[in-house]
């Protein structure tokens, strides 16, 4: 594996995918999650979609390995690599950018991977500063080169963008477009933002009551325009799943 | 009316040495009470007699030969004090075996007054310094336990999914998460502890002491010197501040990161 190549001409064959077989999860008794079946093929870009409580965070966490806790059932694979994106950006406030990025990256050259991943991000010449002296979307850009700069087979976002603003979201979008197209890892996307999640993924899910009730590819071109009539269609075909 | 209004959110401009009006004031009320003869010189002679039997005592040598040997007890037993309070609040913080067995002994050693331990404290370890210190470090890591324990237990649960989905290591959680995270309480503790290391002296040098502030207070009380004994107990309240002004600066820096109220 070429890993001396620095990040930004990292394009990769894409590698590492992600199945899941007959999924369960239940807490304390009420059903999350019901017997459901995904696979994620490597570099595939997927957004998951639905209501608060229809399980879609809980899928994510059981991707993740946490909630050692839960009852759970079912086969699970998912890549060794693999990197999580919280809603909160999840930096730790008393350690600075720089270390926030490469903590955990056991690496001889982690620091010069990690300034690498900040310019990656747009955060060039922000790496002695502290996380609270930065706004919300430097925020979770740092917690975007965070995952990448482990350069994650898998990604998990968990409402990376949903504390954002709108036009700050707008950017975060592009950004990350333009980092999995980089990177190329396996996206999972957890969203309740239907239009996010057909102007990024190259495929949707929407979760209700624990079961996947729809899964379609969106035919769209990679640049999206919002105003493309299969683009409305997708939108609304995912706003009748969500049941609303 | 404002105080109702909103909450102020911009950092007020720092006025300096702002802190010691107070104190400043309480002075002057001192002065003018002392000069209207309003207070008995018996019971507390004005402040410029005490300034000049200070004066005395340190062209003389004897305050700063008491003062050395004070600072050099109430530091070592902090000293210890410290070293032991991160060393109990990490065992007991970090594993709940660790903590089923520090936190009672200690909970049970906070509620007991230092004063009533202090005959055993003689029987065992005698007159001596090493008693003097033992009980200066027995009392000042009980806050620095207390707090930095308590931080420790607080580290937020989102913190430790995160370090399980960056694989930290235990060792690297503690010592990038949990050490960093628990440096507030600790200087609550150890704010608190430094206090206490000057209340203890005070008690352990009066009793059976050749040297040191409180020897010099006890001799003047048996001589009806009461200048003396307020020249002693303004160095004491001086080393109080001082050393608190001292942590407060420690503190500023070490927690640059903090965005607090002020």
């Amino acid at each position: 594996m070429a890993q001396d190549l620095p990040l930004t001409n990292a394009k990769r064959a894409p590698k590492g995918g992600v199945e899941v077989r007959g999924l369960s999860r239940r807490f304390s008794g009420r059903t999350i999650i019901d017997n459901v079946d995904l696979t994620i093929a490597p570099g595939e870009f997927v957004a998951l979609l639905g209501h608060s409580g229809s399980g879609k965070s809980t899928m994510l966490r059981a991707l993740a390995g946490l909630d050692p806790d839960v009852e759970i059932a079912g086969g699970l694979t998912v890549p060794d690599a693999t990197s999580v994106i919280f809603q909160d950006a999840r930096l730790l406030p008393w350690q600075r950018v720089l270390t926030n990025v490469r903590l955990g990256l056991r690496r001889q050259d982690g620091g010069n991977l990690a300034v690498a991943a900040l310019g990656e991000v747009g955060l060039t010449g922000r790496e002695t500063a502290w996380p609270g002296d930065l706004s919300g979307g430097e925020q979770q850009r740092v917690a975007l080169a965070r995952a990448l700069v482990r350069e994650p087979e898998l990604l998990l976002a968990d409402e990376p963008f949903g504390a954002l603003d709108a036009l700050t979201k707008i950017s975060m979008h592009k950004l990350l477009r333009e980092l999995c197209a980089a990177h190329s890892p396996a996206v999972l996307l957890v969203t309740h933002d239907v239009d996010e999640a057909v102007l990024l993924a190259d495929r949707t899910i929407v979760l209700h009551g624990g079961r996947i009730v729809l899964d379609e590819t969106v035919k769209l071109p990679n640049i999206r325009d919002r105003a493309d009539p299969e683009f409305v269609g997708h939108r609304k075909r995912l706003l009748d799943g969500l049941g609303v | 009316m404002s105080a109702w209004g909103t909450v102020r959110i911009r950092a007020e401009k720092p006025i300096p040495f702002l802190r010691l009006l107070g104190p400043v004031l309480l002075l002057v009320v001192w002065g003018v009470a002392s000069a209207t003869g309003a207070l008995d010189p018996r019971t507390l002679p004005p402040p410029w007699q005490v300034v000049s039997r200070a004066w005395q005592l340190i062209a003389d040598g004897v305050l700063q030969r008491a003062l050395l040997a004070s600072v050099q007890r109430s530091m070592t037993g902090l000293g210890l004090g410290v070293l032991f309070g991160i060393g109990f609040s990490l065992i007991s913080g970090l594993n709940r075996w660790g903590e089923a067995i520090v936190d009672g002994p200690l909970q049970i050693w906070r509620a007991t007054p230092v004063l009533a331990v202090i005959p055993l404290a003689i029987y065992w370890l005698g007159l001596g310094e090493q008693m003097k210190i033992t009980l200066i470090c027995l009392t000042t890591m009980i806050p620095i336990y207390i707090n930095t324990s308590a931080a420790i237990a607080s580290v937020e649960k989102r913190f430790v999914e995160l370090a399980h989905t960056i694989r930290l290591t235990h060792w690297e959680f503690v010592r990038y998460v949990v050490i960093p995270g628990a440096l507030p309480g600790f200087f609550t503790g150890l704010r608190l502890s430094a206090v206490s290391a000057w209340l203890v002296l005070v008690v352990v040098e009066q009793s059976n002491t050749i040297n040191g502030l409180g020897y010099m207070v006890g001799e003047a009380r048996v001589n009806g010197q009461v200048d003396i004994i307020a020249v002693g107990l303004v160095v004491y309240a001086l080393l109080g501040l001082t050393t608190d002004g001292v942590l407060r600066l420690l503190e500023k820096r070490v927690l640059s990161w903090r965005k607090t109220f002020r």
